[in-house]
């Protein structure tokens, strides 16, 4: 009994600091677009270029051999019935509208969000988060929010990029099926058009919100021990993730309901 | 006599119900080098978390300068803060920032100087800790104590009236310590700022110290207050007698 009671005390704070965090960073986003020039968009564009631009290899090569395994998984049983061409429908569809941005996701999820939460996680245990209260700036503003920026900005271009490496990744592998790459594209743009494609990226900002937003707020929880920093890296990893598939569900559920 | 620069009045403090210090008054005066100290677990980096601002006492007030820092909260806080800097036990400087970066940040941050102005201030103050040809350096390229000297640069920043350093001596070689508590010495007297450190240092507490509070776990009270070698010599305390003269408890012994 007293220890249902412990845990569920450790779940209440817990709750009650997501929440109070939320709302901060919310009102440090409204403050952001009102104020632009309080933003520290130094920091903004250093932070872009290490969720985005050094992603660009891993991305590449998961989105690529995504495609090529897609290709593979599904050419080879349409072959028996000599539909291998409608290959290109399956692979267009699934890696716009779902595969793409939520592999994406989940990669920078593991990849940014870990590194959020180890970056501020260390600079509260070296008492950096304290040095800024103390010079009077809000951590959440001065950390948080070029964060969150930074990945509302990476998370689309990565995805647009793992949707075309993934859709060549395809393309490539349906050669060796005789199929070639302009009947491949030939076939993707019959069926599939640029609401898909937007269907998919309408999920991106929300996602870059969930990666970044899960990130800090691990690194913020941090507690004091030689071990908190990779805890807080761990916890934002598994949560961004779970929050990440539980929200590509949601969407799922509004797209089928809205027939998008 | 002018007003105390930090008066603290029926402070009292803890954790989880667990009351720490217990009804705890002081005052600072302008330009004295105070010094908070106490044996292990006694409270007195908890003290000082207190005046700067980031913990929130069970009652009491913290006047800092005219303001009480318990209370004030959004403009009034942020002034409170302008007048004080701080300097943590680790440093705390901005890892991915260089040295002028780090000295820079408050500038950017409180004033609209233009970015020579903010450089050629935020030199001034590495020139007046020693740092000058270290500008570019990151915090992870040079030493414990330049990393503390360049904390003290940074949280001198906005020229603050007062400067917290908790536990400066921690972790520093004692010829690095006494070149620190020269600087201490140095800017207190030259600038007329004043200094409350927390330290368990004895010869840095000789050194630096115009007065000092000692705490106590047992009472979670002040024990002693005064000049550091006046309580060696006379305190009535043998608490206080053992702990200036270094001397072993009778059990240990």
């Amino acid at each position: 009994m007293e220890e249902i009671g412990r845990a569920a005390l450790i779940v209440g704070r817990d709750l009650r600091t997501q929440i109070i965090f939320v709302g901060e960073t919310a009102a440090a986003l409204w403050n952001a677009t009102r104020y632009p020039q309080s933003v520290r968009w130094k920091d903004v564009w250093y932070t872009c270029e290490q969720v985005g631009v050094n992603a660009l290899p891993i991305v590449a090569l998961i989105s690529f051999l995504l495609g090529i395994i897609l290709a593979f998984q599904s050419a080879v049983p349409m072959r028996q019935f000599g539909a291998e061409i409608f290959v290109a429908d399956l692979i267009g569809l699934s890696i716009l509208r779902e595969l793409g941005p939520l592999m994406t996701a989940i990669l920078l999820a593991g990849r940014s969000g870990a590194a959020f939460a180890a970056e501020i996680g260390t600079m509260k245990v070296n008492e950096e988060l304290n040095a800024l209260t103390t010079m009077g700036l809000d951590p959440v503003r001065f950390l948080v929010v070029t964060r969150i920026l930074a990945a509302l900005l990476m998370v689309p271009l990565l995805t647009l990029f793992a949707d075309i490496i993934g859709i060549l990744g395809g393309a490539l592998t349906m050669l060796t099926f005789n199929i070639p790459i302009a009947a491949f594209l030939h076939e993707i743009d019959s069926l599939v058009d640029v609401k898909d494609l937007l269907a998919g990226l309408a999920k991106t900002p929300v996602f870059a919100i969930l990666i970044a937003g899960i990130g800090c707020l691990r690194g913020l929880q941090t507690e004091q021990g030689a071990s908190a920093v990779g805890i807080s890296a761990t916890r934002a990893v598994v949560s961004g993730i779970i929050l990440l598939v539980v929200v590509d569900g949601i969407y799922a559920f509004v797209y089928y309901l809205l027939d998008v | 006599m002018s007003e105390p620069i930090i008066r603290v009045e029926d402070f009292t403090t803890g954790y989880g119900g667990k009351i720490l210090l217990k009804d705890i008054a002081f005052t600072v005066e302008r330009g004295e080098v105070f010094v908070i100290l106490g044996g292990s677990g006694s409270g007195k980096s908890t003290l000082l978390k207190h005046m700067i601002g980031l913990y929130e006492p069970m009652s009491g007030k913290i006047v800092i300068d005219g303001d009480d820092i318990v209370t004030a909260d959004g403009d009034a806080r942020r002034a409170i803060l302008k007048k004080i800097g701080v300097m943590y036990q680790s440093g705390a400087l901005f890892g991915s920032m260089t040295l002028l970066e780090n000295v820079r940040l408050p500038l950017e941050e409180y004033t609209s100087l233009d970015d020579e102005a903010m450089d050629l201030l935020a030199r001034m103050k590495l020139k007046l800790v020693g740092l000058e040809s270290f500008t570019g350096h990151m915090p992870s390229e040079i030493s414990g104590g330049m990393q503390k000297r360049a904390a003290i640069a940074r949280a001198m920043a906005l020229d603050p009236t007062i400067l917290f350093l908790d536990e400066p001596s921690a972790g520093l070689d004692p010829i690095t310590s006494a070149e620190l508590d020269q600087l201490v010495l140095r800017l207190a007297r030259s600038l007329h700022i004043t200094f409350v450190i927390v330290t368990h240092e004895l010869a840095s507490i000789y050194a630096v110290a115009d007065r000092v509070i000692m705490l106590d776990k047992r009472t979670m009270g002040i024990i002693a207050e005064g000049d550091p070698k006046v309580l060696r010599d006379t305190s009535d305390n043998p608490w206080v007698r053992q702990f200036f003269r270094r001397e072993a408890t009778a059990e240990a012994a």
